[in-house]
């Protein structure tokens, strides 16, 4: 146990070799380091925003399947509405003709009635004609009693 | 022991403590300025170059990939310094947290000598020293750096140089100069000189207990590791000496393993004074 000079080798040598880690070593552990945990907290944050963007992306498609069941609805309820309507109008149409044939037929039929009335006036005022002729058993201008015959003919 | 007859007890440890010095022979005065211990030196500086030439290793392999396992060795190693150093020392790191590594891996290393057998490499050099034509019984060699005074106390007088340094840096020399008259009691004429041989009887101390305490450690380790390498030495083919050497095996691992935990410890503790003293010169009082 002598003090000696020793002492300041080793006093140098011990700054020497802090000096060569100072330089040589720290630094580069020191970077690795630090990028291995940018690396992990970038990769952490990836893995984040991944899993947000799943969520978001599931919601969206529940979305998008909810809108496509309730569309899907909305068309067949449309349909189904379409064909009563049209139901509705092929029935309410259906009636107009039938209700027209009926007033044509009814129409008609009044016309033939009337027409038939009409020939039998003309023919009875003939008729009445021919039997006033034999009953006066002279010539009866017809011309000249026109005006008596019609009248005699909307009497009837 | 190449000798003709066997060292006893006291000659074998006496020669066991005995270093090789740049005189031949023990150093006679307690202080001498022109000696050197040519085996702190050497072994010191091995080790020191071998541990920073492993952490330059890692440093230059490292990636920020995937680490191998030597890599995580070493970063689990840089990370434990950074967060001492971050918590105890507050401004400019860039010296003192690998000055900290530097540290507690090179006296790991050196106190990690301790764990070698006891008579390997002394009885290696003696049988060089013999072969290149010398006595083989003054071949001194102690293997442990920091069981030698020097080696400690220069480590710990690096640290006040550097605690003087950071001083100076942080406060410059008129703040630092105010704070050894004014600190600890306050700033009053006739506080100054007390103040100042406060401060200079805490810089003596810092210094000789860090370096002591290292010291004192080892050199009390090692002196067991004889001791029980002395008894283990009792053998002689009786019963009793029998038992002697079971014992000295025994107590042989035991304090072996117990030495484990001491010298990562004290490399520990070492490191951990050294933030400390540093730190102190990077706060104002």
């Amino acid at each position: 146990m002598n003090l000696n000079a020793t002492l300041f080798a080793q006093l140098v040598v011990f700054l020497i070799l802090a000096w060569f880690t100072m330089k040589f070593v720290w630094p580069p552990i020191m970077k690795a380091l630090d990028e291995r945990a940018g690396k992990i907290a970038d990769g952490l944050a990836a893995a984040d925003k991944a899993k947000t963007d799943l969520a978001h992306a599931e919601k969206k498609a529940a979305e998008e399947l909810r809108k496509a069941r309730e569309s899907a609805a909305e068309f067949r309820s449309g349909a189904e509405k379409q064909v009563a309507q049209l139901l509705e109008e092929a029935r309410t149409e259906a009636a107009r003709i039938i209700s027209a044939a009926r007033e044509a037929a009814e129409a008609e039929a009044g016309t033939a009635s009337q027409r038939a009335k009409e020939a039998l006036r003309e023919h009875v005022a003939t008729l009445a004609v021919a039997g006033a002729e034999r009953i006066l058993r002279r010539e009866i201008n017809a011309q000249a009693h026109a005006e008596l015959l019609t009248q005699l003919k909307s009497e009837l | 022991m190449a000798a003709e007859h066997a060292p006893n007890a006291s000659e074998y440890i006496v020669h066991h403590l005995t270093h090789l010095n740049s005189l031949g022979h023990k150093q006679a005065a307690l202080v001498d300025w022109t000696v050197y211990h040519l085996d702190t030196l050497f072994w010191s500086v091995s080790l020191g170059l071998l541990a920073v030439l492993i952490l330059a290793r890692a440093a230059a392999k490292a990636t920020s990939g995937v680490p191998g396992r030597f890599q995580a060795a070493v970063e689990i190693l840089v990370e434990m310094v950074e967060s001492q150093s971050k918590s105890i020392v507050h401004g400019d790191r860039s010296f003192i947290a690998p000055l900290a590594l530097t540290v507690f891996v090179w006296i790991f290393f050196m106190n990690a000598m301790d764990l070698l057998p006891l008579d390997a490499l002394p009885n290696i050099w003696a049988w060089i020293f013999g072969v290149a034509g010398h006595d083989a019984s003054h071949a001194y060699m102690r293997v442990v750096p920091t069981a030698d005074l020097n080696a400690t106390l220069g480590m710990s007088l690096g640290v006040l140089l550097l605690c003087l340094y950071y001083n100076v840096k942080i406060k410059g020399f008129g703040g630092w100069m105010h704070e050894l008259f004014t600190a600890p009691f306050g700033s009053h004429p006739l506080l100054y000189p007390v103040n100042f041989a406060m401060q200079m009887i805490e810089f003596v101390a810092k210094t000789v207990s860090h370096g002591m305490r290292l010291f004192g450690n080892m050199y009390a380790g090692e002196l067991i590791f004889m001791l029980i390498a002395l008894m283990g030495a009792a053998w002689a083919g009786t019963a009793g000496s029998g038992l002697l050497w079971l014992g000295g095996v025994f107590a042989g691992t035991v304090w072996a393993i117990f030495h484990i935990l001491i010298i990562t410890l004290q490399a520990f503790i070492f490191m951990m004074l050294t933030l400390v003293y540093i730190g102190q010169a990077h706060e104002s009082h």
